[in-house]
């Protein structure tokens, strides 16, 4: 075991463990390791979008390939910048403008597709009692009719609406329930390896010093 | 007239259904192809749905009166602003970790701009930590708007809308920091969260603020829903900003889409009785390659 993974080991423990001083309360470890996150996280990105977004998609094509069209979207995105000054700042509503709107095009027809009609297609099932998957069906059917009355904001929910509003809201919280599970489950299992971790850093490090 | 028009549109999306189904198009390579035919459904479900929100949208612009049932949820921010302000600490609002590009942060920024009003009115400061670049001159926007329509455009303050970081965890901390060292009393967080969202409602929970949170993100709202006074569930938020905004344009978009829905529980409805007695025909009209 050479000295730098000791060492860099040894770093990545101490920032876990001032982060899980979080827990007692707020301290001026937790202040370190979490200024040193957010200031090392900006730099990082800094450097990823140079890298990986201007060379690649303006500095390449434009000096490399004379693709001079590829300026336009970096002309767009320096316009941004006029909002450090009061004069000249509604210059960049343009870009921001030009951005949403590429967006929500794209957006539309796919959210369209995944969120709708596939879904509508997907629920689309046959009911029956010969068997339980019949039954699921129902469920499945009842559940996301009763789930979108619930999301009527055209009519109050009472009467029969209500009703039915209130079955779909007890169904999305039965989901809700479930999907917390499933979570926490996740979550624990990253507790579990960092606490693997700790453990195979104190291997290490007494393997290191007493070669046991 | 108008009722004429609807059935003439009516009866072409029908005859487009049960006639010219797309999966009577041979297959065929389409990669050079400026129009899919396989994807038919698709363009009249587009067409449809688009015809139904404008004629809405018109409406709501005319000045027709569209009601809007209440939402349990807006009624907290009011509540919770003025907690802050009989405290005499700040407001908190998050708006999400995603894009300007992402509907749910358009919505939590019209959210913002109401938001901002209030606490113009009260006098109260207000924290919009930021994660996206691209967000902030939105939120300043929706800020300063929000001051100057209060009537006190001199009490806004720049440096209170903060961009954070990009990353995700670092936005999260950064977040916390604020919540722990700041105090605020009331914590608003509304757009699209990933996995921060638990980190953010439970600091929040345990700085005794009291917490109103929406989103539309379905994993983040069981989060929401049990370390939050009060949560805005998946398509609340986008009805809230057009509940607090009354722009016509929301308002109209809204009722368009309550109509869909009541035009998908029809489909949904006959598509479950045909595939029951065993005609699959209309079913199979759905399907997307």
């Amino acid at each position: 075991m050479d000295l730098g993974t000791i060492i860099w080991n040894t770093i990545a423990l101490f920032l876990t463990v001032c982060i899980f001083s979080f827990l007692y309360k707020d301290n001026p470890f937790y202040k370190f390791a979490e200024h040193l996150v957010v200031g090392v996280s900006a730099g990082y990105f800094a450097i990823i979008l140079f890298y990986n977004g201007f060379v690649p998609k303006v500095w390449i094509p434009v000096t490399t390939r004379g693709e001079w069209w590829y300026l336009l979207p970096a002309i767009l995105g320096v316009m941004t910048w006029t909002r450090f000054s009061k004069k000249w700042a509604w210059i960049s509503r343009f870009s921001i403008a030009f951005y949403m709107g590429i967006a929500v095009g794209v957006a539309l027809p796919l959210e369209m597709q995944q969120r709708v009609v596939k879904q509508l297609h997907a629920t689309m099932l046959p009911v029956h009692f010969m068997d339980i998957q019949g039954f699921w069906n129902l469920l499945i059917i009842l559940g996301v009719l009763c789930g979108l009355v619930y999301f009527f904001f055209s009519v109050e929910h009472k009467g029969a609406v209500g009703g039915a509003a209130r079955l779909g809201i007890w169904i999305l919280m039965i989901g809700f329930g479930a999907g917390f599970g499933l979570t926490v489950m996740g979550r624990i299992s990253l507790l579990a390896d960092r606490i693997q971790f700790m453990r195979e850093w104190y291997l290490m490090v007494t393997q290191a010093l007493w070669g046991a | 007239m108008k009722v004429i028009s609807f059935i003439r549109v009516l009866f072409f999306f029908l005859y487009f259904l049960l006639i010219a189904s797309p999966l009577s198009f041979a297959q065929e390579d389409l990669s050079q192809s400026w129009f899919n035919p396989h994807r038919v459904n698709m363009l009249i479900f587009l067409i449809f749905f688009f015809a139904i929100i404008i004629y809405f949208i018109d409406r709501a612009k005319k000045g027709k009166s569209l009601f809007i049932r209440r939402i349990a949820g807006l009624d907290a921010i009011e509540e919770a602003v003025g907690r802050a302000t009989e405290m005499g600490k700040p407001v908190l609002f998050i708006p999400g970790i995603e894009d300007i590009d992402q509907i749910q942060t358009v919505a939590a920024m019209i959210i913002l701009g109401n938001v901002a009003k209030m606490v113009a009115a009260y006098d109260t400061p207000l924290f919009v930590p930021i994660c996206r670049p691209m967000v902030v001159p939105v939120a300043e926007e929706r800020v300063k708007e929000g001051y100057a329509s209060a009537g006190r455009p001199d009490a806004y303050n720049r440096d209170n809308v903060r961009y954070i970081s990009d990353e995700q965890f670092a936005y999260a901390a950064g977040v916390q920091g604020i919540m722990l060292r700041d105090r605020p009393a009331a914590n608003l967080m509304f757009g699209s969260f990933f996995a921060e969202s638990l980190m953010l409602a439970e600091t929040g929970f345990l700085t005794g603020a009291i917490q109103v949170a929406g989103t539309a993100n379905i994993h983040q709202l069981p989060f929401f829903v049990v370390a939050c006074d009060y949560t805005i569930i998946g398509e609340e938020l986008f009805a809230s900003s057009a509940y607090l905004s009354k722009e016509p344009k929301l308002l109209g978009s809204l009722k368009g889409s309550d109509l869909t829905k009541a035009i998908i529980i029809g489909i949904l409805a006959l598509g479950a009785i045909l595939e029951t007695l065993g005609i699959t025909q209309f079913t199979r009209w759905f399907f997307i390659e």
